[in-house]
This record gives C-alpha cells, sequence and structure tokens, in this order.
C-alpha cells in the first residue's frame, strides 16, 4: 500500500518535474532570454518565433542562426562556433535548404513535406533573377512565408493560406514603385479580387477557387505559357479544356500565337462570361477574327451558337416569368421551380458545349434544356389558368347562393307578412 | 296538389308512429325567439355552430389524405394542396373556418356576456360554452401542428415551453404534450389523436349539451323586459328565425369561399402558408408569433417583469391567466341577483374591462414584436 | 289578388328549390373531385419507388440514373462490383449536378472537375463535402427500387 502511494506520487508528479525541466531548457536558451528582453518592437523576432512552426517542432533560434545558445554574452555568441547572423537575400534560400532540402533530415519532422523546394526555386522567374543576375529584389522564402512566423499552408493565420496568398503575392506585385524595371503591371491583384476566382475566394472563402499560385505554380512559379494555358484552366474546367483541345481554335490559336482561354476571357480579371461575346454584333469577339468571307465558316457558326444561346436563355427567362407570376398568384409552383434547376444546368452546359465552336453539338446539349424549360412554361400556364378557374368556379358559386338568398329573403318577407 | 300532401302525410304519419314526433313539432312551433334591437346577437352562436359543421366536413374530407408523423405529415399537406383536385380549397376553407369560428364563438360569449344571458337559470349553459371555447382554443392549438412546416414547429415548440413555466407539473406537462423531450414527430401524433378523435368526442358532447340547454330553456330575454312587458315582442323560431338562419349560414359559407379563392394562405397575421418542412435545426424565423386567440396571453406573459413579488414573472402570468379564466366562467354564480330594471353597473364594467385587457395586449403583441 | 300570391310563392319555392339545388351541386362538386384520388395516389414520403426499374439501369449506357428525391436529385448507379448506390447529386461545391464515370469508377461533377469516390467520398477537385448517401431498397420480384433516406 505505502509504495503504490509512493509510486502514485512519483506519477503525479511527473508533468510537474517534465515542466520544469522545459522551462529550465527554455531559459537556458539565452538567445530568447536577452532578445525577448529588448524594447517593443525589436523583440518582434522572439515574440513571433513562439507561434512558429520550427519553434513548436522544438528547433530554437540556434537552429537556423548557429551560435551557441548557452552563452549569455554576444560578443561571445558572434564568436562562438558556426553564428550566421542575419542571412541577406541572396543566402536566405541557401540559410533554409540546408535543412528543407536534406530529405534524410525533415523525414524526422513531416515525412510528407517536399524537400525540393529550392530546385524548383531555382527554375522561377524569382529564382533566375536572383542566382543569374544577382537581383536581390525578388521574392525569396521569408518573402512570402515570414522569418519568424512561418505557419503550414493549411493553417489559416498562414500567409500562403489560399484566402492569404494574394495579398501575400500584392505585397511586391501590386507596389509599382517597387515592380518599376520590370516592365510588367502591377494591377494584377486589383483585377483579381474583382473577378470570378477572386469573389469565390475572397468573399465567398471557397478555398478551392484559385488563388495566384494555382496557375502560377508556388515555389517553380512561372507564368502558364501560351499553349499550357488550357492545362492550367483545365486542371478544374476540364469538358472545356477537352472541348477547346478538339475544336478547330486549338490548331488555329497555337499557330498565331494566341493565348488560349486567355484571348477571350482575359487573365486576372476573369468575369463571369456574358452572352453577347458569342456572334457577330460589335460587341462580339467572335467577329474581332471572323469576317463573313474569311473562308473558315467561323462567322456562321458563331451567328448560329448566339442564337441557340439566346434561345435556351429566353426561354428560361419566359418560363421563369410564368412561374413567377403564377406564384404570386398564390398558386403552389414549388415543383415548376425545382424542375427550373434542370434548364440552368442545360444552360451551364451549353455554355460548356461552346468552347466546341460546333453549332451542332451546341444545339444538341441546349435541346433537352429548351424542352424541358417549354414544358415548365406549360406547367405554369396551367397554373395561371387554374387560378382563373377558380375565381371563376367562386364567380358561379357565388350567383347561386346570392340567387338562394335573395329567394330565401322573399320567403321570410312573405312568411313575416 | 291533394295526393302531395296525402304523400307528404303518410310518410309523416309512419315516422310519428315508431318515433311519436308530434309533440317534437308541437313544440318547436311554440317555439318563439325574443325580437328587439338587439336580437342581431342571437345569431352569433348559430354562426359558430355553422363554422363547427364545415370543420367537421372539411376535416374529415382532410382525413382522407393526411398522414400523421414527422416523415409523412407536411409531404402529405403538400399532396393535398397541390395535388389533389380542390385540395387547397378544402384546406383553405377547413383554415379559415377555423379562425373564423374562435371569432365568432368570441363574440357570442361577449355578447351573452353584456346582455346578460348566463343570469339564472342559464348558468350551465354558460359554463358548457365557456368549456366550449376552451375546447375550440385547444382545436386551433393542436391543429396547428400538424403541417408539420417550420412556422408550426416553432410556435409549438414556443407554446408547448411555455406549460413547462407551471411549477411541480410544468416539467411533466411539458413532456406530455410533447411525447417527450422536444417537439418530433412523437408530438405530432398526440396532436393528431386529440385533434380528430379526443378533442371532437368531448366537444360533441358539451355542444349537445349546450345545445339542449337553449332549446329546452329558449332565448333569454332582456333585462329591461321584466319592469316593462309591453315591449315584449316575438317571431316564431319556425320557420322564420331559422331561415333567418339559413340566410345568414349562407352568407357566412360564401365568404369561406371568397376567403379561400382570394386569400388561399390568410392575410396578414392569419396566415398559414406552407412554407418549408419543419426542421428542428434550423435557426428558427425571426418572428415567432402564436395564432391571434392565443397573443393577449403570450403578450401578457411577455410584458411581466422577470419577478412579480416573489414568484417568476411568467408563473405569476400564469396564475393570474388561470385565475381570470376561472372568475370567468364563475360570473353566473358571482354575479349576484339581478333585480328587474337596475342595470348591474360592476358586472358591466368588469367586462369592458376584460374586452379591454383582451385588445389592449392584442394590439400590443402585434406592434412590438 | 290570392292567385297572384299563391303564383308568386309557388315561383319563390321553385326558386329556392332550384337554388338549393344548384347550390348544393356548387358545394358537392369540389368535395365529389377531392375524393377521387389523384393519379400519383399518395403522397411521396421520405421513400421514393424510382420511375424505372432494375433492368433498364442495367440496360442503360452509363448505369446510372438521375432521379427526384422530394426537393432533391439523386443518383443513383451500378457499381463495378454491382452493387446498387445512391446519394443525393448536388455537387457540394458550387450545385452542379454530378453524373457517374463508369471508366473510372468515380462519381464526376463536369462544372470544375470534383470527384468523389463510389462511396461518395469527395476524393479530389473543389468539392469540400462528401455526397449524402441514400439506402437503396431492391425488389427482387418486380424489379422496383426504392430510395430512402439514410437514417441516423
Amino acid at each position: 500500500m505505502k509504495t503504490n502511494s509512493g509510486l502514485r506520487n512519483v506519477l503525479i508528479l511527473l508533468p510537474l518535474w517534465l515542466g520544469v525541466l522545459t522551462v529550465a531548457a527554455l531559459a537556458a536558451d539565452q538567445c530568447l532570454e536577452c532578445h525577448s528582453s529588448w524594447e517593443e518592437g525589436l523583440d518582434a523576432p522572439s515574440v513571433q518565433f513562439q507561434q512558429d512552426i520550427h519553434s513548436k517542432a522544438g528547433l530554437s533560434c540556434a537552429s537556423c542562426h548557429g551560435g551557441d545558445p548557452t552563452l549569455d554574452d554576444m560578443d561571445a555568441v558572434r564568436k562562438s562556433k558556426g553564428y550566421k547572423g542575419v542571412p541577406g537575400a541572396k543566402e536566405v534560400n541557401q540559410f533554409c535548404a540546408s535543412c528543407h532540402s536534406n530529405p534524410a533530415y525533415m523525414v524526422k519532422f513531416n515525412p510528407s513535406l517536399p524537400t525540393d523546394q529550392l530546385d524548383k526555386y531555382k527554375t522561377s522567374v524569382h529564382g533566375k533573377r536572383l542566382f543569374e543576375q544577382g537581383d536581390t529584389k525578388v521574392a525569396t522564402c521569408i518573402s512570402c512565408h515570414t522569418a519568424h512566423s512561418i505557419q503550414p499552408a493549411a493553417e489559416p493565420t498562414s500567409a500562403v493560406y489560399p484566402i492569404n496568398i494574394p495579398k501575400t503575392c500584392a505585397n511586391c506585385h501590386a507596389d509599382a514603385d517597387y515592380m518599376s524595371g520590370y516592365g510588367i503591371t502591377t494591377d494584377q491583384h486589383e483585377k483579381y479580387i474583382r473577378s470570378v476566382h477572386g469573389r469565390a475566394l475572397l468573399d465567398k472563402k471557397d478555398i478551392s477557387a484559385p488563388a495566384c499560385n494555382d496557375c502560377h505554380g508556388n515555389h517553380g512559379a512561372t507564368p502558364p505559357g501560351v499553349t499550357s494555358l488550357s492545362a492550367v484552366c483545365g486542371l478544374c474546367h476540364t469538358l472545356i479544356a477537352d472541348n477547346f483541345a478538339k475544336s478547330p481554335h486549338k490548331e488555329a490559336f497555337d499557330a498565331m500565337g494566341y493565348p488560349e482561354c486567355e484571348t477571350c476571357h482575359s487573365n486576372h480579371l476573369i468575369e463571369k462570361p456574358k452572352m453577347h461575346w458569342v456572334g457577330v454584333s460589335d460587341s462580339s469577339l467572335c467577329v474581332q477574327c471572323h469576317a463573313p468571307d474569311d473562308g473558315t465558316g467561323g462567322y456562321v457558326a458563331a451567328a448560329r451558337i448566339y442564337e441557340t444561346l439566346v434561345n435556351i436563355n429566353s426561354i428560361y427567362n419566359a418560363a421563369l416569368a410564368r412561374i413567377d407570376t403564377a406564384d404570386m398568384k398564390g398558386m403552389l409552383v414549388t415543383d415548376e421551380r425545382f424542375a427550373l434547376n434542370e434548364v440552368k444546368q442545360a444552360i451551364i452546359q451549353t455554355g460548356t458545349a461552346v468552347h466546341t465552336f460546333d453549332p451542332e453539338a451546341v444545339s444538341k446539349v441546349a435541346e433537352p434544356g429548351i424542352t424541358s424549360a417549354q414544358n415548365i412554361a406549360i406547367q405554369g400556364e396551367k397554373k395561371i389558368e387554374e387560378y382563373y378557374f377558380r375565381r371563376k368556379g367562386l364567380g358561379i358559386a357565388t350567383l347561386l347562393i346570392t340567387i338562394l338568398v335573395i329567394a330565401i329573403y322573399l320567403r321570410i318577407k312573405s312568411i313575416e307578412k | 296538389m291533394a295526393d302531395k300532401i296525402a304523400r307528404e302525410n303518410r310518410l309523416f304519419h309512419w315516422v310519428d308512429e315508431r318515433l311519436h314526433i308530434q309533440t317534437l313539432v308541437d313544440y318547436m312551433s311554440h317555439k318563439v325567439v325574443p325580437q328587439h334591437s338587439h336580437s342581431f346577437w342571437y345569431y352569433f352562436g348559430g354562426i359558430s355552430l355553422f363554422f363547427f359543421v364545415v370543420q367537421v366536413v372539411t376535416g374529415i374530407l382532410l382525413l382522407l389524405y393526411y398522414r400523421p408523423g414527422a416523415d409523412s405529415a407536411y409531404e402529405s399537406v403538400k399532396f393535398i394542396i397541390s395535388e389533389v383536385s380542390f385540395g387547397w380549397l378544402i384546406r383553405s376553407i377547413h383554415s379559415w373556418s377555423a379562425n373564423l369560428m374562435i371569432l365568432a364563438a368570441f363574440i357570442h360569449m361577449f355578447s351573452v356576456f353584456f346582455t346578460h344571458a348566463y343570469r339564472k337559470p342559464r348558468e350551465m349553459t354558460w359554463v358548457t360554452g365557456i368549456f366550449l371555447l376552451a375546447l375550440a382554443l385547444a382545436f386551433g392549438f393542436s391543429g396547428y401542428l400538424l403541417p408539420w412546416n417550420e412556422l408550426s414547429f416553432f410556435a409549438t415548440r414556443v407554446g408547448t415551453g411555455m406549460a413547462g413555466a407551471i411549477p411541480g407539473v410544468g416539467d411533466f406537462l411539458m413532456k406530455l404534450m410533447r411525447g417527450g423531450e422536444d417537439v418530433t414527430g412523437a408530438t405530432i401524433g398526440r396532436f393528431f389523436g386529440l385533434h380528430v378523435a379526443v378533442l371532437p368526442g368531448v366537444f360533441a358532447v358539451l355542444l349537445s349539451l349546450h345545445l339542449f340547454f337553449i332549446q329546452r330553456q329558449g332565448m333569454s330575454e332582456p333585462l329591461e323586459w321584466a319592469a316593462n312587458p309591453q315591449f315584449k315582442k316575438y317571431r316564431p323560431f319556425f320557420p322564420n328565425f331559422i331561415m333567418r338562419e339559413l340566410l345568414v349560414w349562407l352568407i357566412m359559407l360564401n365568404l369561406l369561399a371568397v376567403l379561400a379563392v382570394f386569400f388561399p394562405d390568410g392575410i396578414g397575421v392569419v396566415h398559414w402558408p406552407l412554407g418549408q418542412k419543419a426542421d428542428p435545426f434550423a435557426p428558427p424565423p425571426p418572428v415567432i408569433r402564436p395564432e391571434w386567440y392565443f397573443m393577449f396571453a403570450f403578450q401578457a406573459l411577455k410584458v411581466l417583469p422577470a419577478h412579480l413579488l416573489f414568484i417568476e414573472g411568467e408563473l405569476a402570468g400564469i396564475i393570474i391567466l388561470t385565475a381570470g379564466g376561472i372568475v370567468w366562467t364563475l360570473i353566473p354564480f358571482l354575479a349576484g341577483k339581478f333585480s328587474s330594471g337596475k342595470k348591474p353597473t360592476l358586472i358591466i364594467a368588469f367586462g369592458w374591462a376584460v374586452l379591454a385587457f383582451i385588445a389592449v395586449l392584442t394590439i400590443l403583441g402585434y406592434i412590438l414584436e | 289578388m290570392d292567385e297572384i300570391r299563391d303564383d308568386r310563392r309557388n315561383f319563390l319555392n321553385w326558386l329556392i328549390g332550384g337554388g338549393l339545388v344548384a347550390f348544393l351541386g356548387s358545394v358537392f362538386y369540389p368535395v365529389y373531385r377531392y375524393v377521387i384520388p389523384p393519379p400519383s395516389g399518395e403522397a411521396n414520403v421520405s421513400q421514393v419507388k424510382l420511375p424505372f426499374k432494375l433492368k433498364e439501369l442495367q440496360e442503360d449506357e452509363k448505369k446510372s440514373r438521375i432521379f427526384k428525391f422530394g426537393r432533391n436529385v439523386g443518383i443513383i448507379l451500378i457499381t463495378p462490383e454491382n452493387e446498387l448506390k445512391a446519394f443525393n447529386a448536388v455537387c457540394t461545391h458550387l450545385d452542379c449536378t454530378v453524373q457517374y464515370r463508369k471508366d473510372l469508377s468515380i462519381i464526376w461533377c463536369a462544372c470544375h472537375n470534383g470527384r468523389y469516390d463510389l462511396e461518395g467520398r469527395n476524393i479530389s477537385g473543389p468539392p469540400p463535402r462528401p455526397l449524402t448517401a441514400y439506402t437503396v431498397h431492391l425488389d427482387n420480384a418486380t424489379g422496383d427500387i426504392f430510395v430512402a433516406e439514410a437514417k441516423g
């Protein structure tokens, strides 16, 4: 009994002991000891580092910066073995890579984390400028990941979490002064946030919507080339990319050096497609290349595809208007409204089929939607007729009751006379 | 012509031989209804009765397709109003008639009160009438849940929750009504049984008594007539009064049809759109309100402070309302003797106070929500 | 004079009788129509009988069909292991209707290349959540397929 309780005491005290040991170990890190006592602002690295993933993995300042953390004298630290100090733009990548490019070392922490970031970085525009031209203004590891508050990309507080990425890139790319001399625009972020993708990601917090890196790559950041564009967009827009690849435009665009999707949809400011982009009106995109007599048949095809699009949309709107009218008249139209979803799907599919640029294919896809929209419009019409039927029925019943009421009234009068 | 009369007589004799209805006919033919400037109010009892009959008929029709249960109640009501021919009409008339029945019953009650028709010997008629009104309210409360839509679910949750505030038995009572901790499919089963079996049974017995008393005692005469017999004037019950009633009923039926066609889902605060199916986990709609005839009680409980003297406000409210209801029921016994020709001013003042209480709280309830 | 009164009375009686008959007609017509069961028989509840039989599904080139399930769209499919599976067919990403890709053994959403496995779990692409699974019952004798909301 006695031994038992003794053992229990030890067990209870064990966590406490561990705690004391940890505190002792931390206290032993003289880097933090000094740096955290500096005035506000200058103590930032030591404060931020406490939330850093490296700190949580058990690494200390010395793990990256070198030096002997047991020494409490700055001069002594500087003279101590392996002290690396603060890395410059050129050294910092190597600084991180010393661990992150070492699979044997990284496997101890996160076996699933790739170790090819530096290799990829060297192929990127950023990496090339840095290593080949010595341009130190380019983004390095810490430009995106921060220096001392590094978080895994899956953490919502991380600078490289999908929702935060546009801002992280915009730190440099939206700064006209900083970007001057590179010959590229600085309006990408401003355009992106107005695009369908930017609104999905930033407003609706749909983290599956593409941020900058989903098209441009992460460490191997490269603008997608003219011919690889449909591969990038096709990651999500598969059917559209398939349709496009099989279409006559694929070859024509490649031959003329037109970027595939971008030619019509632009790049950063991708809008919800408008019907009038197709067709032969002045605002159509088709007529920017196609003329009635260009021998491709594209002009005629554009007109016919536009006709199909207008057709399915106008029939959809007509059906919707019927149903709205019936609804306003107090008729129950939930089933009809539900059926309209099917037409909506057909409209989306028709939009997808537009990328075949084949009028036959487009109208084949649109056909079922048009038929079902017509049926819904008929149903809506029936509901409206039903509404008037009810009133007519009521009118007849009221008439009959009124006659009866008058007759009974007269009868009462005659009885009481 | 003579043949026809003879035939009618033969039929009459055939029935009379077996059931002795001649005495009944004699009785009815001697029955009279007082005729005066307030005779108008006599019709409201008949109107309430008419709406009740409409309720029975449309209720039975709804039963053909309605299926209680959390998985089927909403679906079957939707089926009734969207797929069954004239289903919308039957449901709408059932709902309109329910509301109008309670309105007519309230008017009937207050008209009886202000004409002091409850006085001796009609005490039991008054008491059965009050019970009938209470049953009608129970009909309304139990029927409201049956479509199992969002509106009805949350209103029933709040309504049954109030019963939980009664000390001691409150929790038990709430569980008893809900058939569990919360409003679920089990609650539909209970409310359905109550609505189509228990309440109609009890209602039928009380209604028979109520009508029997009226037939036995005849219509109450105005107080003033006792002192001034020269004003007395009567109208034969059959056929004069009954024809007039028939007239009123036809107009009421027409009114129901007009309301059902023009406002199938009700209008304003008397509103019963089917909407979405009840979802216990969905956020409650911004406004949960009881039906208009419960509004004054609901509002009374809401305006009371959290603590009244040493008891909880809501509990105090329930006690006050219950006490009020008991006093109201016992009015014929508390009113004392009526001396002829003297107006019972205290009673009239009390009636107006009750009416004002109900009216003000009801209006407040809708304004403050 | 008496005759005129009699005539008037007869006319009134006739009017009341005729009016009564017509009135009863206008009351009983809706009631009569109401009691006649509508074609769909009874209210659909949380279980639906699919409007096609097993054989039709087996013969379907895509080995799957879309069906209406209450307020939702459902998809039923025959897996390579010859199992019947049914799900809510609304993609959890942006509400497109998903389809069965027999060639890939996945459920696929064409809108943004969202993929689900044959248990309805989202395996790649934008969908944030799995598809809701339904329970399938098969009447072996008739080939009727019943789909119900999964319990629990």
